[in-house]
């Protein structure tokens, strides 16, 4: 990671293990927890987009089954918490991986329906299968976590489990981009087929990306079910793979920080501003297509770049700068 | 009902649906020809053409034939103000931009649809009463007949259409070489304009025959789209025999399966259906495989 | 020597003379079109070929072919003895055969130096639990090929650019990168389509200058070119392509006087 992105980091982790003693509302609490664990769906989500260059709409699957299998492993076969997270992860993953090979070979579009099919055939079976799941009504009674004996019972103690996990994945993630896989990822966004002849096998980066960006989705789902406790299929439906997809066009396809950007101020604004159920279906639509049409690398590029218009035009911008993660 | 009969009933309900999802796909068709994007509103149109009707004919209390060209006008308005405003109005003209705003819009249309009409179920009722003709033992409803009319007189019209007529040839001329037709003089944007507004014209007319069948409501857009979208994947995706084929097709598997195995998972067989066609055979029934040149 | 020819000499001398890439009766059509038609040639180890021939004639498909981008339709392509037909690029160049492109096809969202990083990606081990963690013995590896990449930009003059967007050097300094990339998974062969396109008299010749000292250095190196000048200054030996197929063989001299060649290019 450079020193930019280091500071950057350090700032932001100071910033965020401080907030719990200025906010004292759970409320507000609760929504930035909410908001951590977007962020992390949203970071794997944006690798997906960002470098294989593929729009995925069924993300809501991932975070989906990583709430109810490790909902019902602990819940219903009374398997401890942490394993079941980790179990969740692996089967998720190999779900993704089953259902990426095929997919991926597919072009844009027809990959964006695809990943969309998927999705709702997984929250159709969320819904049938109820004496699994427990079916539209939800699934009730799932436990904390806890780490010896300290139980994450309180959005409060939460806060403190999911923000570092948080952070500890961004971390991961900057470390990523520079690396020799990071290379390749950005290489592959870039040309892919110079990538190709360059070494990279792009047919399975591509599935490797998938595969991590579901993952994710399915630890950040895990969390979730043990932290609200009930869930039920509505959660994952469509509209949340709508909701982290404008994340990421908001924060910028490929860019980490875009996507801490783009997960906070989707999951707070709409809280700040009151915004009525009824009302927001209409403006994730809105948002989406004017942040698409007119920002179309995304919302939080385009104000870095309007930021940096203001400077000396002695700056150039040949170096680093524009891939800095 | 015997067995013969039972499967009859479920041929004659799959077709009737597979005529709709034949609609959705063509109109699916005519703007991916045109423009190469897929128009993830079309299932939107469909709703709209549905809301619409019940506007014009159940509130405003107009009379029914009309009600429906108006709304057919309607809705053929909200696909050119699609295409003249966010898409034309697009800072990149990549395609999977442009199908992510045509998602935007999608969902945008489903969201004022809420608020204009509500959540609730709405329903329109069936053109000429619900007494059923028996045909063979088992019962088609008279609304059913309409929809096998229509689509017939709709698909042979936009056959002539694409063969006789001057517009329909320019279409066809965009549709094979965006480049070329435009130095043969022919307007592409009027072009692009104009396939947006037949195909939002083709939802509203799917959707207007259909709801007295399903009823409808605000979010019925998404799984309508899908649908015709798998169909339109089944038979090979551009092309309009396929569309018609695959939407049947598509409907009376449906159907069956709805019929023989359960009625939940009905809405899972269109998704397997894509994701089988997409996985296996992506060029769909009776598309060919090209070798693209780099 | 500088130790930068040093470091860029492959082990590879040992075999020149011996046939390194072979191809047998390459066909491929597309839509109808024959592009390649029964193509057939024999490249040695360590020569300098040119492959010549008028617009269409199939120079760039018959790389394409070669590098994996076409699939091997009919026909077959041997590097080496092995069949390396139905393998896919990032295959081939990790078995030792690296290509440029008509076209200068760099990775624009990086750096120069990233660029040529990249082109060791076949020559790297780490993978993701190396690039999440960052553990010594990745960083070891990073270091390393850093210092590789760099070195490989000092032998074609871009060590100064090294942090300079890849899209944002001049034109001739992105040729030479891009061959640089080629160079840096240390092929045995490499393919220069059109090194020369784009380049003025000048720039021509550092080209010609460039190519002999790579040679010097080790690959067998196969250019696909228009530019005569080039072809005349730098070939052992000439291939002639028409129309899918080889028209002519032989050394530059010979091939400039040949009739046949010469009707081709004037049409009929």
């Amino acid at each position: 990671m450079n020193r930019q992105n280091k500071i950057y980091l350090c700032a932001f982790t100071i910033i965020v293990l401080l907030i719990p003693t200025l906010v004292s509302s759970n409320y507000y609490l609760m929504v930035l927890n909410i908001a951590a664990l977007n962020i992390i769906v949203v970071v794997g989500l944006n690798l997906f987009v960002g470098y294989a260059g593929q729009i995925s709409l069924g993300h809501a699957a991932f975070y989906g089954m990583g709430a109810y299998i490790s909902a019902i492993l602990t819940t219903t076969i009374g398997l401890p918490a942490w394993p079941t997270i980790i179990l969740a992860m692996v089967i998720t993953g190999l779900v993704a991986y089953v259902i990426g090979i095929p997919t991926l070979k597919l072009e844009g579009h027809y990959l964006v329906m695809a990943t969309l099919g998927f999705s709702i055939i997984i929250n159709i079976l969320m819904v049938q299968l109820d004496g699994l799941t427990g079916g539209p009504s939800g699934f009730p009674g799932i436990s904390h976590l806890g780490i010896g004996p300290i139980v994450f019972a309180t959005d409060f103690t939460f806060y403190y489990l999911v923000w570092p996990i948080c952070v500890g994945i961004l971390i991961l993630s900057f470390n990523l981009i520079r690396s020799r896989i990071g290379r390749a990822m950005a290489a592959l966004s870039s040309n892919e087929i110079a990538a190709g002849c360059a070494g990279i096998d792009t047919d399975a980066l591509k599935i490797q990306i998938f595969v991590l960006s579901a993952v994710l989705g399915s630890l950040a789902g895990s969390l979730y079910a043990h932290y609200v406790t009930f869930i039920s299929p509505e959660t994952f439906s469509f509209f949340y793979s709508i909701q982290v997809i404008t994340m990421v066009i908001i924060g910028g396809m490929g860019s980490i920080w875009g996507s801490v950007f783009g997960a906070l101020l989707l999951t707070i604004l709409p809280q700040i501003l009151h915004v009525v159920e009824a009302y927001s279906v209409l403006t994730y639509g809105g948002i989406l297509m004017v942040v698409l049409v007119f920002f179309p690398q995304g919302l939080f590029p385009g104000l870095v770049e309007a930021y940096r218009k203001r400077r000396p035009a002695a700056m150039p911008l040949s170096v680093k700068e524009v891939r800095q993660g | 009902m015997n067995v013969f009969t039972q499967l009859l009933q479920f041929l004659f309900s799959g077709l009737t649906t597979g005529s709709i999802y034949a609609l959705i796909a063509i109109g699916f068709s005519i703007i991916q020809n045109a423009t190469g994007i897929v128009n993830f509103a079309q299932g939107e149109f469909v709703m709209l053409g549905g809301m619409f009707m019940i506007t014009f004919f159940g509130f405003l209390k107009l009379p029914m034939v009309l009600a429906f060209f108006l709304t057919v006008a309607s809705v053929a308005l909200v696909g050119c103000l699609l295409e003249r405003g966010p898409i034309r109005h697009s800072r990149s003209k990549e395609v999977l931009i442009l199908v992510m705003i045509t998602i935007g819009a999608s969902i945008f249309m489903k969201g004022l649809s809420m608020m204009v009409w509500g959540k609730d179920t709405l329903t329109l009722p069936s053109f000429s009463g619900d007494t059923p003709t028996i045909i063979f033992g088992a019962a088609v409803m008279p609304q059913s007949l309409w929809i096998f009319g229509i689509t017939i007189v709709i698909v042979v019209a936009l056959h002539l259409f694409f063969k006789r007529s001057l517009l329909g040839k320019a279409l066809r001329a965009v549709a094979a070489n965006r480049k070329t037709a435009m130095l043969a003089g022919i307007p592409v944007h009027r072009m692009v304009l104009f396939s947006f507004g037949l195909s939002g014209a083709l939802g509203a007319v799917g959707g207007i025959l259909i709801t007295p069948i399903t009823t409808t409501s605000f979010n019925v857009g998404l799984i309508l789209g899908l649908k015709g979208f798998s169909a339109a994947i089944l038979g090979g995706y551009g092309s309009m025999p396929g569309a018609i084929v695959g939407g049947l097709l598509l409907g009376v598997l449906e159907s069956f399966s709805a019929g023989l195995i359960s009625s939940q998972f009905k809405n899972a067989v269109a998704f397997l259906v894509l994701l089988l066609v997409l996985f296996f055979k992506p060029s769909g029934l009776f598309g060919t495989k090209h070798l693209r040149r780099v | 020597m500088r130790t930068v020819d040093v470091l860029m000499h492959n082990i590879h001398k040992d075999d020149t003379g011996t046939a390194i890439l072979r191809a047998y009766g390459l066909g491929i059509s597309f839509g109808g079109v024959e592009a390649l038609n029964g193509l057939s040639f024999s490249i040695a180890a360590g020569e300098i070929v040119a492959i010549i021939g008028p617009n269409g004639a199939g120079k760039t498909t018959a790389i394409n072919v070669i590098t994996g981008i076409y699939p091997v339709v009919r026909g077959d392509v041997r590097f080496q003895g092995s069949s390396i037909a139905g393998l896919k690029p990032f295959q081939i160049t990790a078995l030792g055969i690296a290509r440029t492109f008509q076209q200068v096809q760099l990775f624009a969202n990086m750096t120069v130096l990233e660029n040529v990083m990249t082109g060791m990606h076949s020559r790297m081990k780490s993978g993701f639990l190396g690039g999440f963690l960052h553990y010594r013995a990745q960083r070891r590896e990073e270091t390393g090929v850093e210092q590789r990449a760099r070195e490989i930009l000092d032998f074609f003059g871009l060590l100064p650019k090294a942090d300079y967007m890849a899209s944002h050097i001049p034109i001739r300094d992105q040729k030479r990168l891009e061959i640089a990339r080629a160079m840096a998974s240390n092929p045995r062969v490499l393919l220069l389509d059109e090194p020369a396109a784009g380049l003025n008299i000048r720039e021509t010749e550092e080209m010609a200058e460039l190519i002999r000292r790579l040679r010097n250095n080790g690959p067998t190196i196969i250019l696909v070119e228009h530019n005569m000048h080039l072809v005349m200054d730098i070939a052992d030996r000439v291939i002639v392509l028409h129309q899918g197929n080889k028209i002519g063989e032989g050394p530059p001299a010979a091939i400039q006087q040949d009739q046949v060649v010469m009707a081709a290019y004037l049409g009929e």
